[in-house]
């Protein structure tokens, strides 16, 4: 879909958008006692700007024809896309609360179900499954001569797993017009730095290889630098071939609450409320301070 | 009703395989619209190969990578499409197990996964064999699974799985499946067993090309021992038709499974809780298949006989179970 160029009211706008995202995902977390914080917080901004700006997705008619279709690959940063939605105006907090994996009936789970919420795309948990599914719903398009996008958000972690590869090996082969591959590049997993875990630098060269178009977002934490590179894509054509584009956003993993950032242990678990209260004292401070620079 | 087969004909083999192949054709031909994916394995010169030919906007070769294959038919299937993924049975349910499970059946996709080489129909010895894959598919909710008595049933199985609604497994041997129907004339229906021939002392009950040896043993059995043998074509193996089960159960009071599979998980395991749970638990029963150990190695058809899987075998096992055994 093509968009104006952004100015700084829409940059602020979506600082904003991602500062309620952060808040939301937060409380959420804190009430359901379970979530993926740091990795959930690390790609907010990548996903905000996604769903308020470049998506043709409408969060309160989630299966309309023809929409851009965003794979959630690392599932476990469910909670993210649920504040999103939320955020949208698609539920509110405490229905989030009290559907959020309650046995039967249940809207919400740690992990992504589209059958359950029906703003999710692909049904997610194990990982290395988001991009082959979405190399399928670009060759779709090619054969149905869509005109919507594919975007595929990954972590890095998660780029251990061969299926991964294969499909970057698909995408570059069908040189696929129509996906976008983010990688949420923390540079954590979950019992270390990937670096230390399982290395997967250098990335770009790797996806290079592979016959990708590789983009870099020095701070994928920085809505300008995400604006810039996302107004920058072509647009999606499903019909020429050309490299598939990979997006590699750094990004800070427990961004914005200062005692998560860069901290392995912040990978997964739920909140007590001393540690919920800094957290989005936290969010706020960094808020103001972020607001403090506007012109 | 009876069902007209070829029990009382010579064996006409035919290639099930191919039937898949020329089924697709013929449902493209007719306006069909799906898609089809494929490993590096489908020939050009096959009938599927006509498919890729005629119709390459919708054909996509996935190389040597199943788990990529599968997400990618997930992907294409949420996107609006009907997708068939031919994939080599063994490394199908093998390497991608994950992809299955949660790709296409929790996904709950209109895939249907069309996994050829079953048994030991590949040759090649037991990384080429496909004896677990009824076993993983029996533990994941949400998958139907057919596995066709001859080329003919499979080909009206692809046909109907185009308008059924959620994923399905197609179970298909390499080649030189033998005919089992000598005609159409019959109701094939999902999840619907076949009573394919009558019978009253014994029941076979097998699935995909086993339905014809269980027809060759069962001539085999009256001839030598002049009993009457039932014989059940088991096409559908999940959902499992338990009626089908405790009837022939209740009426014949013996039951002998035929599969080319591990006897560990697949048909005969199936048809045992079946039996348990119905409180027929006194027929008398055996399971005949791949036993659980890698399989020697050697001819198709010669590897089948050492297991005691062709007529010949499934006679001599039913034989004993009877107490028929000279």
């Amino acid at each position: 879909m093509k968009v104006k160029p952004y100015d700084m009211a829409t940059v602020h706008e979506l600082e904003e958008a991602a500062y309620n995202v952060r808040k939301t995902l937060l409380t959420l977390v804190y009430n359901i006692g379970m979530g993926h914080l740091g990795g959930e917080l690390s790609m907010v901004e990548v996903a905000t700007a996604w769903y308020y700006r470049y998506l043709n997705f409408d969060v309160k008619d989630p299966h309309k024809e023809g929409r851009d279709r965003f794979v959630l690959s690392k599932g476990h940063c469910s909670e993210t896309l649920y504040s999103i939605f939320s955020c949208l105006g698609a539920y509110d907090l405490d229905y989030m609360i009290n559907n959020f994996e309650c046995l039967e009936g249940s809207k919400f789970g740690m992990h992504t179900n589209r059958k359950y919420c029906p703003q999710i795309e692909v049904s997610a948990g194990s990982l290395g499954h988001g991009l082959p599914i979405a190399v399928g719903m670009a060759l779709a398009g090619r054969k149905q001569k869509a005109a919507n996008r594919v975007v595929v958000l990954t972590g890095d972690g998660e780029l251990d797993e061969g299926s991964n590869w294969e499909a970057i090996n698909t995408a570059g082969h069908y040189q696929l017009g129509n996906l976008v591959l983010c990688v949420d590049k923390n540079d954590l997993q979950m019992t270390g730095t990937t670096a230390d875990v399982m290395n997967i630098n250098p990335l770009d060269k790797r996806l290079e290889a592979f016959g990708w178009d590789v983009r870099w977002i020095d701070d994928g934490n920085d809505m300008e630098q995400v604006l810039k590179t996302l107004d920058a894509l072509p647009e999606a054509d499903s019909q020429i071939r050309r490299k598939p584009i990979a997006i590699i956003a750094h990004t800070v993993k427990g961004k914005d609450v200062d005692f998560m950032e860069g901290e392995v242990k912040w990978h997964g678990g739920g909140i007590a409320e001393d540690k919920f209260n800094q957290a989005i004292a936290s969010i706020e401070k960094n808020w103001e301070e972020r607001k403090s620079k506007w012109q | 009703m009876a069902v007209k087969t070829t029990f009382d004909f010579d064996q006409m083999l035919s290639n099930a395989r191919e039937a898949f192949g020329e089924e697709l054709y013929n449902m493209a031909k007719d306006g069909l619209d799906f898609v089809f994916t494929y490993s590096d394995n489908v020939a050009p010169s096959s009938s599927a190969g006509k498919v890729i030919k005629e119709f390459p906007e919708r054909c996509f070769n996935f190389g040597i990578a199943e788990p990529g294959q599968v997400g990618a038919s997930c992907g294409m299937a949420l996107a609006g499409e009907v997708v068939y993924a031919q994939v080599m049975g063994p490394f199908l349910s093998l390497r991608s197990a994950d992809q299955i499970h949660t790709d296409i059946a929790y996904n709950d996709v209109n895939v249907r996964l069309i996994g050829t080489h079953a048994g030991v129909t590949a040759g090649g010895g037991p990384t080429h064999n496909c004896i677990a894959d009824l076993a993983l598919y029996h533990a994941i909710p949400n998958l139907t699974v057919v596995v066709p008595a001859d080329a003919r049933q499979c080909q009206r199985a692809v046909r109907a799985s185009h308008s059924f609604q959620g994923p399905m497994v197609i179970r298909i041997d390499r080649a030189g499946m033998p005919a089992v129907y000598a005609d159409d004339d019959y109701e094939f229906e999902f999840g619907k067993a076949i009573e394919t021939k009558p019978g009253s002392d014994v029941t076979l009950i097998a699935t995909g090309s086993p339905t014809y040896w269980a027809l060759m043993g069962a001539k085999k059995l009256e001839e030598e021992y002049g009993i009457s043998v039932r014989v059940v074509d088991m096409h559908t193996i999940k959902p499992i038709d338990k009626d089908m089960i405790v009837k022939a159960a209740k009426e014949t009071g013996n039951i002998i499974t035929v599969e080319e599979h591990s006897i560990n998980g697949g048909l005969g395991s199936q048809v045992a809780e079946v039996l348990l749970e119905a409180g027929c638990g006194n027929v008398g029963f055996k399971r005949v298949g791949l036993p659980d150990e890698f399989a020697v190695l050697g001819e198709t058809d010669a590897i089948y006989h050492y297991y005691g899987m062709d007529p010949e075998g499934i006679a001599k096992t039913t034989a004993q179970v009877l107490g028929l055994a000279k």
